[in-house]
């Protein structure tokens, strides 16, 4: 008698949940972020996730009337675990590279700053590779270029470099600088900063979106952001936000969500408040 | 579907990362050995200054995760000017060492236990007959105490190699690239992580087998009481 109420309430528990409309069932977005990335992502001191995505994200999932959950997930691990569904979208300071495009779509991107090197102010190499120059776009093999990459070699030859793992600045020191200089693979640009601090590595490369907010902090008063900064090419045409191949809808969520917000200049807003410059791209 | 010619092309890259798992290992257990002994004979001994600082070692060794060893040693130190200013800087500016250093300490404390459990294993009985027949002090210990206690502590010990093995894995955090640094590399290249961990986790088990084999023979090489006749 009894075992029949529970199979009746269960199979009418399971009808319930199954009459509920698909979309409704889907309300709630996961979008993965690293939460070690200033001012991109963050964790502030009470574990909460903050910064220029964390908003961003959230304004276009208040836009769009959708649910959205925050997921942290290491940088390096951030696409596999995007494949295996553990969140549908990524919000991490990506840039749209070839490479990725293999493996997951992008939305339109919605930021994009040059790649740039950091050193101590009292390092030669301050010197060496002089202050913070020009914009050298890596898509053509330039004379402007080559140039670029041959101070940089000189400036750099025998030393050693800090990159963090899986970023598309580990990937130009493995496309121009292997045999130039030692590469340190990093799991997170903190602790990069703090090895460059510390003297263990020469030169640290990451975005100049990281570097210069990190200048104005305890932890990155003795950096200075030297040489040309780099961006196209294997840099890739801006960071947007990933999402698995084929899943057109979480791209259009995405991809309208930024029209409309880039339209009206909230993008710009935000990027001012983060970056204390003008980070949006078209 | 497993990408099976990705994975053949992981093989002898990875496989490169043996060495420096090797040799982490190596050097983590003998340091650790030469801390292990004098912290087992001070846990045990009667003064209680050394007792306390065995124990002290061993309470913070064991107690805390080796992970957290690690960061402390590598970014914890790096941070203090005065370490940064001292003469053991040039050592503790390298990864390597700091991982030897944080391996070494940690294992010393587990292994402190272990031979401490086969020092106690000893039969009084023997320890008796030995000095019945004359000997003491460090002969006592060289023809008796220590192969006793070895083989008895073998077992145990060879729990402690297998773990060690696995916790190279840890200096990949601090740009080591060990097995895994290489694999964690490999995967943010391919975005395969499945294929290639089971490379990487197919090594660990074929080195621990082989670990485990080496220490199984030694074992029954100093039991020869054990052997069927």
């Amino acid at each position: 008698m009894s075992r029949k109420l529970v199979f009746a309430a269960l199979a009418g528990l399971f009808v319930a949940a199954a009459a509920l409309p698909a979309d409704a069932q889907q309300r709630t977005l996961r979008i993965g972020t690293e939460g070690a990335y200033a001012p991109w992502n963050a964790t502030d001191t009470a574990g909460k996730l903050v910064g220029f995505e964390i908003d961003l994200g959230n304004e276009i999932c208040k836009r769009q009337n959708i649910q959205c959950e925050w997921v942290a997930q290491a940088f390096d691990g951030i696409i596999p675990a995007l494949v295996a569904r553990r969140f549908d979208a990524i919000m991490a300071g990506m840039s749209i590279t070839e490479r990725r495009l293999e493996t997951i779509d992008f939305s339109q991107p919605y930021a994009g700053t040059p790649s740039i090197f950091a050193v101590l102010k009292t390092s030669p190499l301050a010197a060496a590779i002089g202050p913070a120059a020009d914009r050298v776009p890596m898509g053509e093999d330039t004379p402007a270029r080559k140039a670029a990459l041959d101070k940089l070699s000189a400036a750099l030859r025998g030393k050693t470099v800090g990159v963090q793992r899986a970023t598309i600045q580990e990937g130009f020191l493995n496309d121009f600088m292997k045999g130039v200089v030692t590469t340190r693979l990093y799991d997170t640009n903190e602790n990069l900063l703090l090895d460059i601090n510390a003297g263990r590595v020469d030169a640290g490369f990451a975005s100049y979106s990281y570097w210069l907010p990190a200048t104005e902090k305890e932890a990155g008063r003795n950096i200075a952001i030297v040489g040309n900064g780099f961006s196209g090419g294997g840099f890739g045409r801006g960071v947007g936000v990933g999402v698995r191949k084929g899943d057109a809808a979480t791209k259009k969520i995405f991809d309208d969500g930024l029209a409309e917000l880039k339209k009206d200049g909230t993008v710009k807003a935000l990027a001012l408040k983060w970056f204390k410059f003008d980070a949006t791209v078209d | 579907m497993l990408d099976f010619a990705l994975m053949a092309e992981a093989f002898p890259a990875i496989l490169a990362g043996t060495g420096t798992t090797l040799k982490l290992v190596a050097g983590a257990l003998l340091c650790g050995f030469f801390l292990a002994v004098p912290t087992a004979l001070a846990a045990d001994s009667r003064s209680r200054i050394l007792r306390g600082t065995a124990a002290g070692y061993v309470l913070f060794f064991r107690g805390t995760p080796l992970l957290v060893q690690i960061f402390l040693i590598y970014y914890g130190l790096g941070q203090f000017e005065a370490v940064r200013a001292s003469i053991f800087w040039p050592i503790l500016r390298e990864p390597w060492w700091c991982a030897l250093l944080a391996l070494s300490l940690n294992t010393g404390a587990y292994t402190g236990e272990i031979v401490r459990g086969g020092l106690q294993s000893v039969p009084a009985g023997q320890i008796e007959a030995a000095r019945a027949a004359g000997m003491s002090g460090l002969l006592l210990y060289r023809r008796i105490i220590a192969p006793i206690a070895l083989r008895q502590a073998l077992p145990a010990y060879s729990n402690e190699v297998v773990s060690m093995i696995k916790a190279t894995a840890l200096a990949s955090t601090i740009t080591i690239m060990e097995i895994t640094g290489i694999a964690r590399t490999f995967i943010s290249q391919t975005f395969k992580p499945i294929e290639i961990f089971l490379v990487a986790g197919a090594i660990y088990l074929v080195l621990n087998f082989f670990a485990a084999q080496l220490l199984r023979a030694l074992e029954r090489h100093l039991s020869p009481h054990r052997r069927p006749i």
